[in-house]
């Protein structure tokens, strides 16, 4: 479960990534956040890790507050937190074992992580993350040498090799094809489904946003203008979420209309 | 977007001023005449001196070809000196190039120190440390061991240094998002990115060091140039030109392999 409580962030440069918000997804959610480009999803999603500090207001996380966190509580917040980025960010160098191993640092002493000491119940469950995304077979490959689509479930292998409860996901299939998109996201809908990890997911497409949500979010300039089930996401709704048609941020008029007005 | 608007937008869109080009290009250019005044700089000079050149290639010839066995003992000296310099210099560069990279350390209070001290370490005459360094540790290796160590620190952890600052960061977040320490950060997510240059710059600095260590016998640091020392002193100019033959040679062969080695790395 992730709470956000009156939540702004402002970039160093005064930019608003944020702008107060309150908002709470519950356990084994499939939510997807959806806005134009710069609206603040990434910047959300970045936040519930704090891989973004917020400038205001609190998050939790599992009971936990993370923007009170330090040190190894905060860690240990992070571990149970996976993340799914839209260019994998694996290390291209290592092998894709060693690449899902990397998930399970967080359960081990520095010492034994560099070492590469991982017992023998942390390979098994990479094995098993491998397999779960069909990508066994390339255990011993170098990152490198696999296809983007294979690098991304890769990368969901990792974030299930780390055992995480919530799963974050950035334009996974941004850089995708059509068929690999589809792969991708039945790997995260049966994770989803079978084992309960709660989905955030940002995304660019409404039709995926349509096939695989439970809850569609959507943001605008930093705030949430949109926040229910997909089947009340109507095209009215888009269009107030993608500002009508234009395309940038700056277009927006200065006072927004309540989504209220826009859907009637 | 009509096209006066785009008009207005374009005006705040200012064109970077290229001045600033032209200017640096100019003050370089002053320098350099400023400079070559300074230091008596003449062509005179140097055709004046185009005779006297050869007249030391007649005097060197023919090189004493069987001095090469006296010098091979010194010249393995130098060898090992410059493997035992390399090697300590990239074992302490490791620090200094994690400590120093701006995107691993976040920290001013950390990072501006350890750069102020590769800074003074790198900008102090090599051949002079090394003059100082048989000062407090008494002529021989030990001097120059240690003026090799300082040198080829300098040189590997600025390079790696750099090649930190120029990785991929996706690897640094996905393992910040995992719940990483910082030092599991390092080791799973720059490590391994930055393992094959951090190996080149190794065999490179050794390459170089052979260089510096032929010429750290002139101020007593051991190693071959002290044997140039003598010689030339001596004025024998056979022996001389035999030791230069030779210690290009072992340069040469050196540079090769480490060439091909460094190559195969990349
Ligand atoms: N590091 C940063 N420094 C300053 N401003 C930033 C930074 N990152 C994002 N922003 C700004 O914050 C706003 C929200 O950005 P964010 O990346 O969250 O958008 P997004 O919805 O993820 O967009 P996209 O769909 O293009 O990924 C944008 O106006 C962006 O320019
Ligand atoms: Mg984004």
């Amino acid at each position: 479960m992730i709470e956000f409580h009156n939540v702004s962030k402002v970039y160093p440069n005064g930019t608003r990534g944020l702008n107060n918000i309150n908002v709470k997804l519950e356990k084994g959610e499939f939510v997807v956040i959806v806005g134009l480009s710069g609206a603040g999803k990434s910047t959300f999603l970045r936040c519930i890790n704090r891989l973004h500090e917020v400038t205001d207001g609190e998050i939790i996380v599992n009971g936990k507050s993370i923007t009170q966190a330090k040190g190894k509580p905060l860690l240990h917040i992070r571990r149970d937190i996976g993340m799914i980025f839209q260019n994998f960010n694996l290390v291209k160098r290592s092998s894709v074992l060693r690449n899902v191993l990397s998930g399970r640092v967080g359960y081990h002493s520095t010492m034994k992580t560099i070492f590469g000491l991982f017992p023998k119940e942390d390979k098994d469950l990479a094995f098993q993350a491998l397999d779960r995304v069909n990508m066994l077979e390339k255990a011993y490959a170098r990152a490198d040498e696999l296809s983007g689509g294979q690098q991304q479930r890769v990368s969901i292998a990792r974030a299930l090799a780390q055992e995480a409860k919530i799963i974050l996901a950035d334009e996974p299939v941004a850089s995708l094809d059509p068929l690999t998109t589809k792969q991708v996201m039945d790997d995260l809908h049966h994770i989803n489904k079978e084992m309960g990890i709660t989905m955030v997911v940002n995304l660019h497409s409404i039709q995926l946003a349509r096939e695989y949500a439970t809850r569609m979010i959507g943001v605008r300039a930093g705030e949430i203008v949109f926040d229910g089930p997909v089947t009340e996401a109507t095209d009215e709704v888009l269009d107030f979420i993608y500002g009508k048609g234009t395309t940038t941020v700056e277009s927006f008029p200065e006072k927004q209309q309540p989504l209220e007005e826009v859907v009637q | 977007m009509s096209q006066t608007k785009l008009k207005t937008d374009l005006q705040h869109l200012k064109k970077p001023s290229r001045s600033k080009t032209y200017f640096t290009l100019l003050l370089f250019v002053v320098l350099m005449i400023v400079s070559a005044i300074s230091v008596d700089f003449s062509f005179q000079k140097l055709f004046e001196g185009f005779p006297n050149m050869f007249n030391l290639v007649d005097k060197m010839s023919p090189p004493n070809w069987s001095y090469f066995s006296y010098i091979t003992e010194p010249m393995l000296e130098t060898i090992r000196m410059a493997v035992v310099g390399a090697t300590f210099g990239s074992i302490l560069s490791i620090p200094f190039a994690i400590l120093s990279a701006r995107n691993v350390t976040k920290s001013k209070w950390v990072l501006l120190p350890t750069r102020f001290l590769m800074n003074i370490n790198r900008a102090f005459p090599d051949l002079l440390m090394a003059a100082l360094l048989v000062a407090v540790f008494g002529l021989g290796t030990t001097a120059g061991i240690i003026a090799l160590s300082l040198f080829s620190l300098g040189i590997v952890s600025k390079l790696t240094y750099e090649s930190i600052e120029a990785i991929d960061p996706g690897p640094l977040e996905a393992m910040t998002a995992v719940g990483a320490n910082k030092l599991e950060i390092i080791y799973y997510g720059v490590v391994p990115q930055i393992m094959p240059q951090y190996l080149s710059y190794c065999i490179y600095v050794f390459e170089i060091n052979i260089r510096f260590a032929a010429i750290l016998g002139l101020v007593g640091a051991g190693g071959i140039g002290q044997f140039y020392d003598t010689n030339l002193s001596l004025f024998n100019y056979p022996n001389v030109s035999a030791m230069i033959i030779y210690t290009l040679a072992v340069v040469l062969v050196i540079d090769f392999i480490s060439g091909r080695l460094r190559r195969s790395l990349i």
